[in-house]
This record gives structure tokens, C-alpha cells and sequence, in this order.
């Protein structure tokens, strides 16, 4: 169930990346691992340049814990090799691959102030204090917490002790960040801060760096492209914009934000039936006559008023629908619409307060929506 | 999206490349595995082996050829067994042997002589049959010639079996089967007396609010810093043949059964009591407020609530004190009189009669409650986890004047009891002969005027004390951090946690006799430690093991499971890992093993009574035997050394703890 793009474009020996030509800095072929009889990577292929921000995305279970571990060498693949910046580091012990780790924990030593945290990595025989000191207070000031040097780990909040493991993390200027679920043991305020924070510091050191999160939102706001993963294989590898336009199975397309899904039949390669109704859809390779998925997100249905058109051009897939329940979220309104057209289907559909306004829709009204072809998704029912 | 895909290339799992931190951490967990093994798995397998062989003369293994007078002319080649058909000076009884038993050959010829000028030949019928001439061993087929006088020294050594053959007969003695009858008769009342004591102990100092809950916590703990012994010596001045009280018995004798049960109910109180009130702890107070809210009345509460909440922690205490009872050596020797008791029987056929292979059957019988009691313990421990995982709210007493009023009273009494055992002991200790002459004294403290070691004793156990403290800890806190804190290598790791959980299941009695088997064997390699200061430290340090292994693996539990590796990415060795933060964060659960450790070196007199020599004496096998020669009064003031030392040492302890806790304090609040 490999992606397409993967699959099409195999992770090549010469360690080009597919997409950019640019070279690979991690490339990960044909991974597997079996925890006794249970198979948590199924045959992952990947390979990430170097400076990329990459996110491991999906729901719980789905292995990305196991992917990342894997890289770290803490919990060794079954199967498949691991190339960082050319070198084969499948099999190596963690103390000998290149990079820097943040858990979840944070995993900062109690015991030891801030500073003496940061050192940690750094206190090497032969080292020179003077030069450990510099370096310390460089990181914390890159980081922001300079007058919490002398500090202990449990006197800081949950966000300065997650970016003091990340100065820690830093210190010895790792090739590779590994990040896993950094910002899930923070509350909601401070986590939207921090991701700005991590991204940023991630930009100015350039560092190539892999987050696991289950957060889509942490995801498509952070990352240069985002591995989407389910049951042990990767679904999707994009960049937040093609994981969201164009999703690449029903899985993704439901996974990631909202969808509205509807049974239908194929008709052509780019038209379908939902409940006798012709619809345009984007173009798909599935088969005549076959059972499928349309899939449309809320905000990409059109609002028109019975009367007119709302729009230069002429609209496809027109068709009328009854307002059934409205809901106010802040900056648009949810709508539920009943579609006699499509079986009495609801369909939910986000209109900004705009248009709402200006098409003066209201619950119980009628009005058309249309429902843009080449938004209008098609996947194949699932066997 | 093909299927193909989905199922696993053949071929081998990858295995990782390990790094020196690996090597290093293996090694050590290798070389502590190897401690347990020649420490404990051999000994008890030498043991166990011991108590299924037999020894006895095969006389069919012998063959022996008599010349005439001239010396020259031999007579016919007869086994011994012919020989002894024909005289019959050998019964069968006298055929049943010990492994260090002799037969001297001479006793089948009734006319010998050891002038006469008759010469004797002699062989065994195979390789295995062995004699000695002498002291020089002779085995195999080859005919030896003897002079008379030189034939009397021959000797035949028995020829050993393997079976059931002593378990037989360990069964068909009554005087030795009783035995068991007693040690588990003893076991169950007080079982059944210290857990009702030690629930209402628990349920008034974690559920009222009565004064000196401090006071009476500092109390309840005292039998643990004494020998078992020094309550039996207090009963005997209490109510012994010349004790104060010796009418409060109304004719009974308190050497026997009453003694033992009193003394094992002192000495267990506070192991029971520490299991009960954690268990009492984590009743879950929202099910005890629920109750409350349903009106039921406190004592339907109490068995409906209480006692189910805490079912877990009763059954667990009364597999430990059962088993202390019934493997305890120190109480029954003191005061048990006549009364047989398992333990005892162990030191009695082994110091007493020389007799090994029974004490070895004695030892096998007292590993079944012991092992039973262990497996009991390590299920229910899981139950507990379970029970202590839900979340529960801590109970909050309300105060109740007359309820606690009576837990204070109850919690009086019982301090009363202790308090006046260790008493006795300190007045009989400092006075010239208590109850008879009060002046004050310290001639009893004079222990170079008495057998049992002198103040040497005292100071060879100070000194294995703090041995067993420092080797001990090191010891059994690098062997818990290498099996919970190092990756890969299950089997090893499976294997170590056997091995350091099986002592808790041997009686010290047991593993001191396993010791004597294995170590006294002058082939064993490590056959130079018996007798040495060595063998006592190792086999405190082994008796001791469980309990301190659990106590570290609990500290390292709750220690981050990634510092590990946070440590290897940023290419830092473990051990600096180890000094610099796990050994400072698990400092007050170290501090413990080494108290514990200490503490019970100081007090054991079971598996170190059977290792001791003249050299290494100590404290607590001085009590034992300057009671044991009468002078009772010196055993007292011995048993009080102790106190006072076990005392000191715990001051120590809270000492250090507390400064520590101050030095750290920074890092430990939120
Ligand atoms: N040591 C292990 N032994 C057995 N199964 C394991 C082990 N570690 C992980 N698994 C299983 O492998 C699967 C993937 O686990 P993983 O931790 O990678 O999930 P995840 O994607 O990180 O999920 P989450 O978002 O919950 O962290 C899960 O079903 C998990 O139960
Ligand atoms: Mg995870």
C-alpha cells in the first residue's frame, strides 16, 4: 500500500531525492518491524533532504513512534536499511549515529540545573570549560531562557523545560533532530507558541528534522512535507498543501481536516452518479461502473442563491439544497444542508459570514450549492 | 496498493551492532549473574542433590583373599558380602551410612590379628568401589596385598546412591515428622494473632486521629533492629523456671509452644504491620465514602469496605509472617524446649549429629512453605498493583474522641508489649542478676568472661555489617540498573530476575547448610572463602538479595526510561549517565538497601550459625550461644549491643537522608 510517488520513484541507490534531485540526507528503504507476531512498519520507504522539516503524521498505533525510533537506532528494524547522509547506519547503536533526540518527557535530569543539562553532550575530555560556557549561553539565548541558567528543570513550565531539551538536544550541532510529540504535554496556548518557536529556531539552524505528532494542525502548520502513515504503512508523502489538495486515498482525504463522504458510481473517468444525479468530478483511473467514494470538503462547496449565479462563469454540479441547521464558528458558519438531489444526503458546507449575509441564508431556506468539479475527489471503495 | 507488498521479505532479523556502552553494561550483568549462580544456584542445587543421595557399604563391591599362616598360600577370592554371610558381624543397620562413615574390614574376620603373619589381599569388584588403607585412597580392580598390621587400617568407604531414600526415612521417624506438625501448627495461630494485631495497629494509625501516631509508628518498628532470639531470652526472665511472672502461667511453661508463639508474634509484628498499613493505605476512600453516604453502619463498613480493600495486603502479610515463623532458627532455639520445630532440627542434625543428608531432607521440606509463600506474594503483588492503579483518593480521618480514644488505648498496649520484651532485656543486661539483685552493673557487658566470641564478636559483626552494607548495595543496585536499564539480551535479563528473586524463597537456615555443602568442598575452586569473613558477607548479601533488589528496581522505575537515550545521542558514555544523574536521583532508595542491608547483618543468626568460625564470630551467634551455655544475663546484654548499634545506625541513616533531602531539595520541589 505504498504511495504512489513512492512507489513510482523507488528510493534510488545514488541517493538522489526523487523530487528535488537535490541528494538525500536520510533515506529509509523498505523498513519492517515485527514486534513478535504483531508487524508495526510495513515496508516504509522514505527519504527526507537535508534542512527538510519533516512530519511523521497519523493516528495512534499507526507506527510513527516505530519509525522514528528506528532512525534513532533505539528500537532496530526487522527489515530494510537506513542511509544518513550517505553512510549506512541500519544496524548501528545509537551512540554512533548522528543526531539529537526530544521526547515527549522532555527526559531533562533532575538533578542537574539547566546549564549543567545543556553541557551534558558537551563536556567531552579535552573540552575547555570557557568554551562549554560559551556554548551554553549561546544555546539558551537561542532558545530564550538565559536567566534560567542556574535553575532546575522543575522549577520551569512545561514550555521552557521542552525548549531547554531542545537547546540540550542542539548542543552538539546533531545532523538530525528527532522530535516526538514535543508539544503534546503542553496546553493548547502555549503549544500554538511553540511551534512557531520550534519551527523558527529549525529554519535559522537549517537542521534536517523529523517531528511525530498525531496533531494534522502541528503538522500542516510546521511542516516542509508531511508523511501521513496508517496501520504501518505510509499513505501519502506531501507537502502540507498536496497532503490537503490532493489527497491520495480516502484515508488521508478523511484523516486530514473535513470531508463530506458520498457513495457513488463511476461513469466516465471524470464524471460519476450519486443517487441518479450526473456530477463533473476531477479526473481518477478507477473503473466503469464501479462502486466509489466522492469526496468534498465543507469549504470547498459554493454558495449560490436559487436565483442567481454567484459567480463569473458557469458553474458545474449545480444542485439545490435545503438549510437544515446552521452554527456559528467564529470566523464562518457550519451548515447542514439536505439535498433532495442526492437522496436526502446531508452535506456540510462552511460559507463565510459574507456570503451568508449577502445570499441572506438562513435554516429552513433553500438555496443552491455547487460542488466544483475538480474539488469533487473520487476514491475507490475500499475492497 | 498491492497485497504483495504486505508481507515481510524472508530472511533473518537484523541485529544491532552493539556499542561499547552495550559490551560494557553485558558484562556486568554477566559478572553479576555469575555472583547469584556460584552465590545461591549452585549451593541450593548442591543441597537438593545432597538430600536425594544415600550412602551405604555395598560389601558386594569387595573382594578379599586370606593366606594361611606361612603368608605365602592364598585361600579362595571371597566377596565381603560372603564373608559376612558366614559371620554375620555386620548388621544391615550398621550398612546404612553418612557420607563420612568408615567400615574397617578387620570386623569380618573375627579371628584377626594384627601380629599374626597372615597376609590379606584386597580389591573392588569394579572402578567405583573405593577403600582406604589408612589414609590413602585405594579404588579399582587391582589386587592389593597387606600384612596384617597394615590390613587392620584398611577401610571401606560407601558406595553412594541416588533416590528417595532419605525422604523415606525422614518420614518413618515420628520424632522427626512432628517436626512439621509443630512448625505449621506454630505458623498458622501466629499468623492469625499478628495479623488481627497488626490490622488494628494499621487501621488506628492510618484511620483516627489519636496522639503519638509517631511515637507508636517508632515503636512498632523496634523488633526489627533485635535478633529474633532477644524476645525468647525476655520470656525467659519473664516467665521462665526462675521469671518474675512464672505464676502468671498457671503451670504451663512457657518453653514450648506458649514462648514461641509470643516472641514470633514480637518479631513479625512489624513486617506485618508495614504490609497491612500500605495496603490500608490504598483502600480507595471514595468506595469507603460511598459506604458513609449509603448509611450503612461503621461495622458493616468495615467488612464490607475495609477488610476487601485491603484483602490483598492480609493474604501477602500473612504468606510473610507465616514463613518467618516457620523458617525462624534464632526463637525456637531459646524457647522452644523440647517443642521440635524445623529450623531447629536443621541445626540439630547438623551440628548435633553430624547427620548432612537429613539436615539436607530438613532443608528440602522447609523450602515448600517458603517457595508456596513467595509465589503467593509475587501474584497477589500484581493484584495489588492493579488495585493501586485505579485511581483512589487518599482517606481523610475525621476525629471521633471515643473512637480515638480506643485506637490509643489498642495502640498502647501493644507498644506496651514490645516496649517491656526490650526492657526485660535492658534491666536483665545492666543489673547483677534481675529480677533478684537490682544494683547496677556493667559486668555483663564483660563478654571476654564468657564463651561465645567476646567483644571480638561484636566487632566481626559491626565490621560484616557494614561489608554487607557497602557490597551489598553496590552489588544489588548495578545488577537492578543493568536488567532494567539496558536494552536487548531477554534472556539474560529473564534469568537475572529469577536469580534475584529466588533468595526470598530460601530460608536462611536452608542457604547456610547449602553453603557449608558447597563451599566445604575442597575441589570447589571457591573453597578458600569458608571459614573467612567472606562467606559470611556473601551469604548475607545472597539471604538478603530480594528485598534490595526490589527496592532499587522501584527507584529506577520511576526514573524517565529515555535518559538512557538522550545519554547515547549526545555520545555520552552510560556510566557518566550513571554517577552523574541516576545514582544522585535514586540516592534515598540507595540509602535504604544499605540500612536494610545492615540492620539485618546485624540481627541474622540463621544461615551465618552454620559459616561462622573461630575467627569470625559474631554478635549474633554470640547471643545465641553464650543462652546456650547459660549465661543468659551476657546474652541479653549482647542482643542490647545490638539494639543500640541497629539503633545509631538508623539515626545515621535519617541523618544522612534528611541532609541530603535539604542539599537537594532545590531540584526536588516544583
Ligand atoms: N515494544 C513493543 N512491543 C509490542 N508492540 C509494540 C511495541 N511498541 C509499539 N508497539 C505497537 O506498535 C504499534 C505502533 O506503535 P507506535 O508507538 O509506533 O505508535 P504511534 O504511531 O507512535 O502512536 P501514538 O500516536 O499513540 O504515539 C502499536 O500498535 C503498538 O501497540
Ligand atoms: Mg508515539
Amino acid at each position: 500500500m505504498r504511495h504512489e510517488i513512492v512507489a513510482a520513484q523507488p528510493a534510488t541507490p545514488t541517493g538522489v531525492h526523487p523530487m528535488t534531485g537535490k541528494p538525500a540526507y536520510l533515506e529509509i528503504d523498505g523498513l519492517w518491524k515485527a514486534f513478535g507476531e504483531f508487524v508495526a512498519l510495513k515496508g516504509v520507504s522514505l527519504s527526507i533532504r537535508e534542512g527538510e522539516f519533516v512530519c511523521f503524521l497519523g493516528p495512534s498505533g499507526c507506527g510513527k513512534t516505530t519509525l522514528l525510533r528506528a532512525v534513532a537506532g533505539l528500537d532496530l528494524q526487522t527489515r530494510g536499511t537506513i542511509h544518513q547522509a550517505g553512510k549506512d547506519i541500519s544496524t548501528l547503536p545509537p551512540s554512533k549515529r548522528d543526531y539529537g533526540i526530544v521526547f515527549q518527557s522532555y527526559a531533562l535530569f533532575p538533578n542537574l540545573t539547566i546549564e549543567r543539562n545543556i553541557a551534558f553532550g558537551l563536556e567531552n575530555a579535552g573540552r575547555p570549560r570557557a568554551e562549554i560556557n560559551a556554548r551554553v549561553a549561546e544555546l539558551l539565548a537561542l532558545v530564550g531562557l538565559a536567566s534560567q541558567a542556574k535553575k532546575y528543570p522543575a522549577q520551569l513550565s512545561g514550555g521552557q523545560q521542552q525548549r531547554i531539551a531542545l537547546a540540550r538536544a542542539m548542543a552538539v550541532a546533531p545532523g538530525l533532530l528527532l522530535l516526538d510529540e514535543p508539544l503534546s504535554a503542553l496546553d493548547a496556548k502555549v503549544r500554538v507558541h511553540l511551534r512557531h518557536e520550534i519551527k523558527e529556531l529549525q529554519r535559522k539552524l537549517g537542521v534536517t528534522t523529523i517531528m511525530v505528532t498525531h496533531d494534522q494542525e502541528e503538522a500542516l502548520s510546521m511542516a516542509d512535507r508531511i508523511v501521513v502513515m496508517n496501520h504501518g504503512v505510509i499513505e501519502q508523502i506531501g507537502t502540507p498543501t498536496e497532503i490537503y489538495r490532493q489527497p491520495s486515498t480516502l484515508f488521508v482525504a478523511d484523516f486530514i481536516g473535513e470531508t463530506n463522504q458520498i457513495p457513488a458510481k463511476v461513469l466516465a473517468d471524470d464524471r460519476l452518479a450519486v443517487e441518479g444525479t450526473e456530477l463533473a468530478c476531477a479526473p481518477h483511473q478507477l473503473a466503469l461502473d464501479s462502486n466509489a467514494t466522492a469526496v468534498i470538503r465543507p469549504v470547498d462547496i459554493i454558495p449560490h442563491s436559487m436565483s442567481g449565479i454567484d459567480k463569473v462563469g458557469t458553474p458545474e454540479n449545480l444542485i439545490e439544497v435545503i438549510v437544515k441547521e446552521m452554527e456559528f464558528l467564529g470566523s464562518f458558519w457550519r451548515t447542514r444542508l439536505s439535498s433532495p438531489r442526492l437522496g436526502s444526503r446531508i452535506l456540510i458546507a462552511d460559507f463565510s459570514i459574507n456570503a451568508v449575509r449577502r445570499l441572506g441564508i438562513a435554516v429552513g431556506g433553500a438555496m443552491r450549492v455547487e460542488l466544483p468539479g475538480e474539488r469533487l475527489l473520487v476514491f475507490g471503495k475500499a475492497a | 496498493m498491492a497485497a504483495a507488498t504486505l508481507t515481510m521479505p524472508a530472511g533473518r532479523a537484523l541485529r544491532p551492532q552493539m556499542s561499547s556502552d552495550d559490551i560494557i553494561k553485558r558484562g556486568l550483568m554477566i559478572v553479576i549473574s555469575l555472583y547469584l549462580l556460584v552465590a545461591l544456584a549452585a549451593p541450593l542445587y548442591v543441597l537438593l542433590s545432597k538430600s536425594v543421595t544415600t550412602y551405604h557399604f555395598d560389601l558386594a563391591a569387595f573382594e578379599i583373599q586370606r593366606s594361611d599362616e606361612t603368608g605365602a598360600n592364598f585361600g579362595p577370592a571371597k566377596t565381603a558380602a560372603a564373608l559376612n554371610a558366614e559371620t554375620h558381624a555386620i548388621t544391615p543397620e550398621q550398612l546404612e551410612a553418612g557420607s563420612g562413615d568408615r567400615l574397617s574390614v578387620t570386623r569380618l574376620f573375627p579371628d584377626f590379628s594384627f601380629r599374626s603373619p597372615v597376609k590379606y589381599r584386597i580389591r573392588g569388584m569394579d572402578s567405583a568401589a573405593s577403600f582406604l588403607v589408612g589414609s590413602e585412597l585405594h579404588r579399582g580392580t587391582d589386587w592389593l596385598e597387606l600384612d596384617s598390621n597394615t590390613f587392620r587400617r584398611v577401610s571401606l568407604r560407601p558406595s553412594t546412591a541416588t533416590g528417595l531414600d532419605n525422604f523415606v526415612s525422614y518420614f518413618s521417624t515420628p520424632s522427626l515428622t512432628q517436626a512439621i506438625y509443630n512448625s505449621v501448627l506454630m505458623g498458622v495461630i501466629t499468623t492469625v494473632l499478628v495479623i488481627a494485631i497488626a490490622f488494628g495497629l494499621a487501621y488506628a494509625l492510618n484511620r483516627s486521629q489519636m496522639r503519638l501516631k509517631g511515637l507508636f509508628r517508632l515503636v512498632t518498628t523496634i523488633p526489627i533492629l533485635v535478633p529474633s532470639l532477644l524476645p525468647g531470652i525476655a520470656l525467659v526472665y519473664l516467665f521462665g523456671n526462675q521469671g518474675l511472672l512464672k505464676e502468671a502461667m498457671m503451670g504451663y511453661s512457657i518453653y514450648g509452644p506458649i514462648g514461641i508463639v509470643v516472641g514470633s508474634v514480637f518479631f513479625t509484628l512489624p513486617h506485618a504491620l508495614l504490609i497491612v498499613s500500605t495496603a490500608l493505605a490504598i483502600a480507595d476512600a471514595r468506595h469507603y465514602e460511598a459506604a458513609a453516604s449509603l448509611r450503612a453502619s461503621k461495622w458493616r463498613t468495615f467488612w464490607t469496605v475495609t477488610v476487601p480493600g485491603a484483602r490483598y495486603g492480609i493474604i501477602s502479610a500473612a504468606f510473610v509472617v507465616f514463613t518467618m515463623v516457620v523458617t525462624d532458627f534464632g526463637l525456637p532455639k531459646v524457647i522452644g524446649g523440647q517443642y521440635n520445630m524445623l529450623a531447629v532440627d536443621i541445626y540439630k542434625q547438623v551440628i548435633g549429629q553430624q547427620n548432612f543428608e537429613m539436615g539436607a531432607v530438613v532443608s528440602v521440606i522447609l523450602l515448600v512453605p517458603a517457595a508456596a509463600a513467595f509465589f503467593v506474594d509475587r501474584l497477589i503483588q500484581k493484584k495489588q498493583v492493579a488495585l493501586l492503579s485505579a485511581r483512589s483518593v487518599p482517606y481523610q480521618p475525621k476525629p471521633n474522641a471515643r473512637f480515638d480514644w480506643i485506637c490509643f488505648a489498642y495502640c498502647a498496649a501493644v507498644a506496651l508489649f514490645i516496649l517491656t520484651l526490650i526492657g526485660v532485656c535492658q534491666l536483665a543486661a545492666t543489673v547483677k542478676f534481675w529480677p533478684y539483685d537490682l544494683t547496677p552493673t556493667l559486668k555483663n557487658f564483660r563478654f571476654d568472661l564468657v564463651d561465645g566470641g567476646g567483644w571480638g564478636a561484636y566487632a566481626n559483626s559491626i565490621k560484616m555489617a557494614l561489608l554487607t552494607a557497602i557490597f551489598g548495595t553496590v552489588i544489588v543496585f548495578v545488577g537492578a540498573y543493568m536488567v532494567e536499564k539496558s536494552e536487548g539480551f531477554p534472556l539474560g535479563r529473564t534469568l537475572f530476575q529469577f536469580l534475584a528473586m529466588l533468595p526470598m524463597a530460601v530460608p536462611g537456615m536452608v542457604l547456610g547448610l547449602a553453603y557449608i555443602f558447597f563451599f566445604n568442598n575442597p575441589a570447589n575452586p571457591f573453597n578458600a572463602i569458608y571459614g573467612t569473613m567472606a562467606i559470611l558477607v556473601v551469604s548475607t548479601v545472597t539471604h538478603f538479595y530480594t528485598v534490595s533488589h526490589l527496592t532499587a528496581l522501584t527507584a529506577l522505575k520511576q526514573m524517565d526510561r529515555e535518559f538512557e537515550p538522550v545519554a547515547a545521542s549526545l555520545k555520552q558514555p552510560f556510566y557518566k549517565l550513571f554517577f552523574r544523574v541516576t545514582v544522585p536521583v535514586s540516592l534515598p532508595a540507595i540509602l535504604d538497601i544499605s540500612i536494610y542491608l545492615f540492620v539485618n547483618a546485624m540481627t541474622t543468626v540463621s544461615a551465618v550459625v552454620f559459616l561462622y568460625s573461630t575467627h569470625t564470630q559474631l554478635a549474633s551467634v554470640a547471643v545465641l550461644n553464650m543462652d546456650d551455655a547459660g549465661d543468659v544475663a551476657p546474652a541479653a546484654a549482647m542482643g542490647m549491643m545490638i539494639f543500640y548499634t541497629n539503633v545509631v545506625a538508623r539515626l545515621v541513616h535519617a541523618g544522612i537522608s534528611r541532609t541530603l533531602l535539604t542539599r537537594t531539595q532545590a531540584w526536588r520541589r516544583r
